[in-house]
């Protein structure tokens, strides 16, 4: 395609024509890697092609002018660049405006950081555009504080809206923030607390770092917004995008994504706090000695034998523990020595446990920090877990009473789980004997789940499980052998899980776990799954199975994302635990109801990690049919 | 084959509170009896005689608030004591009387001793924690004017002055004091210009108790970690450190030097006191008597060598005095 220039007066429309309808077919890349480039070099310094371009794209109609647009904003290397080839179309034509604004911001997330960058420069070249970009800006704050958007939109747009955010602020100046700063500001307010409600951590991280960039600019002179979070890429990524490079005018073939530090918009640096004191230089003290006279000879040293570290006994008697514990004297060494001690003692001392247990586990549910002991969470909690193990079915009914009472905090009723689960887990584990070889999935999951007690791990490690498992059904391989000891889990699990599902629903003055406390009411979802999951091959399996879907039953349509995870983790478990034969026998009407409501989480739900448990969930019972069908029925 | 340590000469008992600080009394002529001056959480100073073992005198001036030092003022009638009740008490304690003859209000709630230095006849200078966070204060006394006010940069976040000592490299030349801070370091001020000369990070954590020695320009200090750091003075009055001597047990709350030069005594958070020889740091004995953190420690000032004492203080509230080392 090659253009006569002159003083000819040629009519671009057919052009344009023929632009709109080649890109709405979906041939927008050929035609426009080839197009693109060529206009770039072009216009790049003529003016009048300049204004050719922009005809041509004025021309195109206004039903192919999307995916025109689409694709330019998808294929220009830069802003600057976008600038050019575009002019103040989207100024003048409503359309354009429609699409560059509000479509392939707001509605659309599929496209990448440089269809964003290009936008929110393009925007920001021209003083007439300036405008629209406090607009957009604007509209998609009210989109990231929306406390609906927040909770039904998929992480991805989540993502895809924090970044365009964040490029639209590297882009204004101060006056154009000072005329807005009232309204960034409430957005800024109700967009943080929504995000931080959430129950995923990259809701909330996507959060904390707009807020923080927000709070920045609207504050240059007084405190800023700070969180704690972990730096990881993706943070990195984010906090790039608030520096702008100034613009570099590249030869249009250089791909142009240098994101340099040297930006005019300087972030405030840090200036250490020198310490005056002279570095200190030891003076080797070997050239000394051997001159002076060694008067010191004289003085013979005593037998310095006795002289050890000072260490302070910890208690023998578990009593005395008690004592020690629920004692208030200020003996504080005494009192760190027993915690550390606590666990080995309960173990190594199980009938004497077993006559103060219920004694011992009220004295640790309530135990607090009193002086600065490493680790002093971990020890308690693994004090707990000895205790629960011990002695399993008066403890557990003293725990789960608890967790439903009144007066204790969020935090003390998570570590009653914590607790359930991790002694659950002890409790069913088989014992290995040394002879027979353990099967390697089993060994790595145990050890993994008992060092942490974040959310995701056990979702993972039933995740993990759950795709082993379903190879395995798939394959018809055997099931691997498996050294046989009694499941000590057993004769306890309704005792673990029973009450735990029984007053879900009835709040409490400071505890509603179907109102405020969705994030408790997400991990004993996530708890409830693990229970049923370590109560494979127990006897009240069928029986927790039944109740498990009731259960699930009852709150799958809760607007929790996290929540939701939690029961399909829970039908999953379902699935892996109860016999099959048991799971046609009693819970055959509740598998079919749940396996419609699969398929609608798999269709409808916004969130992509309920979509694959649910796929795999119906999987897990498309294999069990399978494995039923030769039986005659 | 070396030696089991000695037992206590004798055992003070008595205080009825945990002992904080001790100071001998024992140079004077005949009939002057040895004495020790003890001050203890419960607000009394008590004066120990050495020959009697028993309790001659009890001074209340601090209103039941702990005393944490005790020095005198050339000889034993002059008594200056510095208590938890915000104030430093001038006692005069000749002829028998037991009257506090001026004070000095601090205003500073911290634990720092102060320190003495006699200047010139009659005038001595005291330097003492001030109101201000990080300041130390130098006063002259009897007069109890300022001398100067001792304040560090802002930038260096030295935290509170936690031990003093003044020294003189001879009698008669500029006072110099040395200061150990809440942060570890220790910082040579000059007080004409009130300035620092110097300033040496010893430790991690804060200096509890310094000791100096004037003739070699070397000090020690200890912290309430497991090391004892040795720093020397070189000519440029610039402090570095000379070595590091490890513990068994973390924590120190006194060193002293003895007046000799010849061994320190350090009294330990692990209820041990332990005696160096000062030149090489070599440990020497470890004497272990007490049932709790010993507070202090204080060598004796008898003319006659052999008779010389060592005192420990302890929050047993049992004040142990040793015999050791005595014939060099």
């Amino acid at each position: 395609v090659c253009f006569i220039p002159g003083g000819l007066d040629c009519s671009i429309s057919f052009i344009s024509h023929v632009l709109g309808k080649v890109c709405v077919h979906g041939r927008q890349k050929e035609m426009l890697s080839v197009l693109v480039p060529r206009l770039t070099e072009l216009t790049s310094s003529d003016c009048i092609w300049q204004r050719m371009c922009w005809r041509l794209l004025e021309r195109v109609p206004e039903r192919w002018m999307e995916a025109v647009l689409l694709g330019f904003v998808q294929s220009t290397p830069g802003p600057d660049v976008l600038s050019r080839l575009l002019g103040n179309l989207v100024v003048k034509n409503k359309k354009a405006q429609f699409v560059v604004t509000q479509k392939v911001l707001l509605l659309q997330y599929c496209h990448g950081t440089e269809v964003l960058q290009n936008v929110g420069g393009y925007l920001s070249l021209d003083g007439s555009r300036r405008a629209l970009l406090v607009k957009v800006l604007q509209e998609l704050l009210e989109t990231w504080s929306s406390s609906s958007a927040v909770k039904h939109s998929p992480p991805e747009q989540q993502q895809y809206i924090s970044k365009a955010i964040l490029i639209c602020l590297s882009h204004l100046k101060e006056p154009e923030i000072e005329s807005c700063r009232q309204e960034l500001l409430t957005s800024m307010m109700e967009g943080v607390k929504c995000h931080l409600d959430s129950s995923l951590p990259q809701v909330r991280r996507l959060g904390m770092i707009v807020a923080e960039s927000i709070s920045s600019r609207i504050n240059t002179d007084g405190p800023v917004l700070k969180f704690q979070y972990e730096e990881d890429e993706e943070v990195r990524e984010l906090k790039s995008l608030l520096v702008q490079t100034p613009a570099i005018s590249a030869v249009p073939s250089l791909p142009e994504d240098s994101k340099s530090e040297k930006a005019a918009a300087a972030q405030p640096l840090v200036s250490e706090s020198n310490k005056k004191s002279h570095s200190a230089a030891s003076v080797v003290p070997d050239e000394e000695s051997d001159a002076e006279l060694d008067s010191d000879d004289e003085l013979i040293p005593y037998d310095m034998s006795d002289d050890k570290e000072l260490k302070v006994k910890a208690p023998v008697y578990i009593r005395d523990c008690i004592e020690v514990l629920t004692g208030s004297e200020e003996d504080m060494d005494k009192w760190e020595a027993t915690v550390k001690a606590l666990e080995s003692l309960i173990r190594r001392n199980p009938a004497a446990t077993r006559e103060v247990s219920v004694e011992l586990a009220k004295i640790l549910l309530h135990l607090e920090e009193k002086t600065c002991v490493e680790g002093f969470v971990v020890l308690r909690q693994r004090a707990q877990v000895a205790v629960l193990t011990t002695d399993p079915v008066p403890v557990a009914k003293y725990l789960t009473s608890q967790f439903y009472s009144l007066n204790y905090s969020l935090r003390q009723r998570m570590d009653i789980l914590d607790v359930l689960v991790l002694a659950a887990q002890e409790l069913s584990s088989p014992k290995s004997h040394g002879k027979t070889k353990q099967p390697d999935a089993q060994k790595p999951c145990i050890q993994v789940l008992a060092a942490s007690d974040s959310p995701k791990d056990w979702r993972r490690v039933v995740d993990e499980r759950i795709k082993s498992k379903t190879r395995r059904f798939a394959t018809g391989q055997s099931q691997v052998e498996q050294t046989f000891s009694p499941n000590e889990f057993n004769s306890v699990a309704g005792h673990f899980f029973f009450p735990l599902i029984q007053h879900f629903d009835r709040p409490l003055t400071t505890f509603d776990l179907l109102g405020e406390d969705h994030l408790v009411l997400g991990r004993l979802v996530h708890t409830l799954a693990v229970l049923m999951y370590l109560a494979v091959n127990t006897v009240a399996a069928p029986a927790m199975g039944k109740a498990l879907l009731e259960f699930g039953w009852a709150l799958r349509f809760h607007t929790d994302s996290y929540v939701r995870q939690g029961l399909l983790s829970c039908v999953s478990s379902v699935l892996l635990s109860v016999p099959a034969q048991r799971l046609l026998e009693d819970v055959a009407e509740e598998l079919l109801e749940t396996q419609s409501w699969l398929g609608d989480v798999l269709e409808k739900d916004p969130d992509g990690d309920c979509r694959r448990l649910a796929l795999q969930n119906l999987l897990l019972m498309e294999n069990l049919k399978k494995k039923l069908e030769p039986a005659p029925s | 084959m070396a030696l089991p340590p000695p037992d206590p000469r004798f055992v003070l008992r008595g205080a009825g509170a945990a002992v904080h600080t001790l100071h001998f009394s024992c140079g004077g002529q005949e009939p002057d009896v040895p004495i020790l001056f003890s001050g203890s959480e419960n607000g009394f100073i008590h004066v120990w005689n050495l020959k009697t073992h028993r309790v001659d005198t009890v001074l209340d001036g601090h209103g039941r608030t702990s005393v944490y030092c005790v020095e005198t003022m050339g000889g034993r009638n002059r008594l200056v004591s510095q208590g938890r009740d915000q104030r430093i008490c001038l006692w005069d304690l000749a002829e028998g009387r037991t009257s506090v003859t001026d004070s000095v209000f601090t205003e500073n709630v911290g634990f720092c001793r102060c320190s003495l230095l006699e200047v010139a006849q009659g005038r001595w200078l005291m330097a003492m924690a001030a109101k201000a966070p990080e300041e130390v204060q130098v006063l002259e006394l009897p007069s109890k004017t300022s001398v100067c006010t001792l304040k560090p940069e802002v930038c260096a976040k030295l935290g509170m002055p936690m031990c003093l000592k003044f020294w003189q490299l001879s009698c008669g030349s500029q006072p110099l004091l040395l200061a150990g801070y809440e942060d570890g370091s220790v910082v040579l001020w000059n007080l004409s210009m009130g300035k620092t000369l110097s300033q040496l990070v010893c430790h991690q954590e804060p200096v509890m108790s310094l000791d100096f020695d004037s003739e070699k320009t070397k000090g020690i200090s200890g912290s309430s970690e497991k090391v004892l750091s040795i720093w020397s003075l070189n000519e440029q009055q610039n402090l570095q450190v000379y070595k590091t001597h490890q513990l068994i047990n973390p924590g120190i709350s006194d060193i002293t030097i003895r007046p000799d030069k010849k061994i320190l005594a350090t009294a330990g958070w692990d209820h041990r006191i332990r005696i160096f020889g000062w030149k090489k740091m070599k440990p020497l004995a470890v004497l272990d008597y007490h049932t709790a953190t010993v507070h202090c420690v204080s060598f004796s000032d008898h003319k006659n060598p052999s008779e010389r004492l060592l005192a420990a203080g302890s929050k047993d509230h049992r004040i142990s005095i040793w015999s050791i080392y005595t014939q060099t």
